[in-house]
């Protein structure tokens, strides 16, 4: 976990020497984004050694009386190198408060259970460094879903959401299993949709999009993203494309996005999300185009 | 799960430092696309007096240009118009698909053109004009 202290590359873009030479502009935004971070961090974690973190964190209870109205409830939690928010609230809980309620497993950013809205961000726990944030860190659930329990939110609507585009690999016509054909991809299409698979069904973009906000009938930009995913990927067939394309096209598809990028701000995957929902609302313009 | 509580819209105005370059662009053209739909009707209520007569038109005008306050408000028009034109421009290039990644450096951009414009209309809509 520490060594993310010092060289934040290695953390999230392992395979990103694959990309060497070809300067994207996705490469681009991601060398950004951690010279930002590394600047954030330069206040220096030294400064923060044996010291403690003050946290405030959303609690709310429908069982329990006097958590029935939401408030803040605020722990101080001994500093440790390389700590993450996830690791502050697991500590409040397991020293403080047992019923401080959150939802994590993998503790490294691949399970995607544990999306906050942290210091006004929606950000992943186990991937948000303690260090980087300005005190006292509000740790809320994330917003424009409905709060279960303390951290916990209501994930079926994003679920549905994502379902709804059909996040699955179709085929017409698949090889007969008996030729024991090979479905090849091309090493070019595979570098297309390479980031559009990484999401982790976190639903932080969902969560920042004030568009998805206001129609909950939008799909969202983990949704769309997933259908990207697939519509762009050579080995399905035309006629499947056509269908997805369809699906996405619809009142509440991509054209609701206005290019806010929030979506693509937060997602902690790096995926270029508006690109994909922008690129998707071209296809769909050229597949309607007729000119006769 | 017998019950939960909607926290609502969160990030309302309250959160506007938390806000990001896409967003603030985002509500700026919102905001300047409306005013504009607003000033064509004060445009053609103004217009519409020549069909009284050309004194009638010449009157309104002059009347109107006479006032510190309109020409204020026309310093105004001009930023909307020009944020408005540059900040579309931008959204298209984003339709595109070109330059996404310097979608928050081009919306600095259309800000800091509009600044340099706003203030350079300056000497020509205060001319000859008193508090
Ligand atoms: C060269 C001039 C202009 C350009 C390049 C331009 C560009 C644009 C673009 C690209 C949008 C879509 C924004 C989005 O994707 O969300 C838009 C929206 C809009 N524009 Fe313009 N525009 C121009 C002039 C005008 C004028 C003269 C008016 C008013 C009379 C106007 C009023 C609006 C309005 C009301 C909206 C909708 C705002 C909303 O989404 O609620 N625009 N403009
Ligand atoms: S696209 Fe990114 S932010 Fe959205 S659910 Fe997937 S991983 Fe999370
Ligand atoms: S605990 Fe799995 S993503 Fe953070």
């Amino acid at each position: 976990m520490s060594t993310q202290q010092q060289k934040p590359e290695t953390q999230e873009s392992p395979d990103d020497s694959e990309m060497n030479g070809t300067e994207s502009p996705q490469q681009e935004r991601l060398e950004k984004k951690e010279r930002s971070m590394v600047d954030e961090r330069s206040a220096d974690e030294s400064d923060l050694e044996g010291d403690t973190v003050h946290i405030k964190v959303f609690r709310y209870d429908p069982e329990v009386a006097d958590k029935q109205e939401p408030r803040f409830d605020d722990f101080h939690v001994p500093f440790k190198k390389g700590m993450t928010v996830l690791d502050a609230v697991m500590y409040a809980r397991d020293t403080y408060d047992s019923s401080l309620t959150f939802r994590h497993s993998c503790r490294q950013a691949v399970c995607g259970s544990d999306a906050f809205f942290v210091n006004g961000k929606q950000r992943l726990g186990c991937k948000t460094q303690i260090s980087e944030l300005q005190q006292p860190v509000r740790i809320e659930p994330l917003p424009h879903q409905e709060v279960v329990k303390d951290l916990v939110v209501d994930m079926d609507h994003f679920y549905d959401q994502m379902h709804a585009v059909e996040p699955y690999f179709k085929d017409e016509d698949t090889p007969d299993a008996s030729d024991l054909e090979e479905q090849r991809q091309s090493r070019e299409n595979r570098e297309k949709v390479k980031m559009s698979t990484r999401c982790i069904w976190c639903a932080s973009c969902m969560s920042s999009c004030n568009i998805a906000a206001g129609d909950n009938e939008y799909l969202g930009p983990a949704a769309i993203n997933k259908a990207y995913r697939f519509a762009m990927d050579d080995r399905e067939g035309d006629e499947i494309k056509e269908h997805r394309l369809r699906i996405l096209e619809q009142e509440h598809g991509v054209w609701r996005c206005q290019t806010q990028f929030s979506c693509t701000e937060v997602c902690p995957k790096d995926i270029p999300l508006t690109e994909h929902i922008q690129e998707l609302k071209r296809e769909a313009v050229k597949k309607n185009l007729k000119f006769w | 799960m017998s019950q939960s509580y909607n926290r609502g819209l969160i990030e309302d105005f309250g959160r506007w430092k938390e806000f990001s370059a896409g967003m603030w662009a985002w509500i700026f053209h919102k905001f300047t696309g409306w005013m504009l739909i607003g000033y064509l009707f004060t445009h053609i209520a103004v217009l519409s007096s020549a069909v009284t007569g050309p004194e009638a038109y010449t009157n309104t005008i002059q009347g109107l240009e006479s006032l510190f306050i309109i020409r204020v408000l026309e310093v105004g028009l001009l930023a909307v118009a020009v944020f408005h034109i540059l900040n579309g421009l931008r959204l298209l290039m984003v339709d595109l698909g070109v330059g996404l990644d310097a979608q928050d450096k081009s919306f600095y951009a259309s800000l800091v053109l509009t600044a340099i414009i706003t203030i350079a209309s300056v000497p020509t809509f205060m001319d000859g004009v008193t508090i």
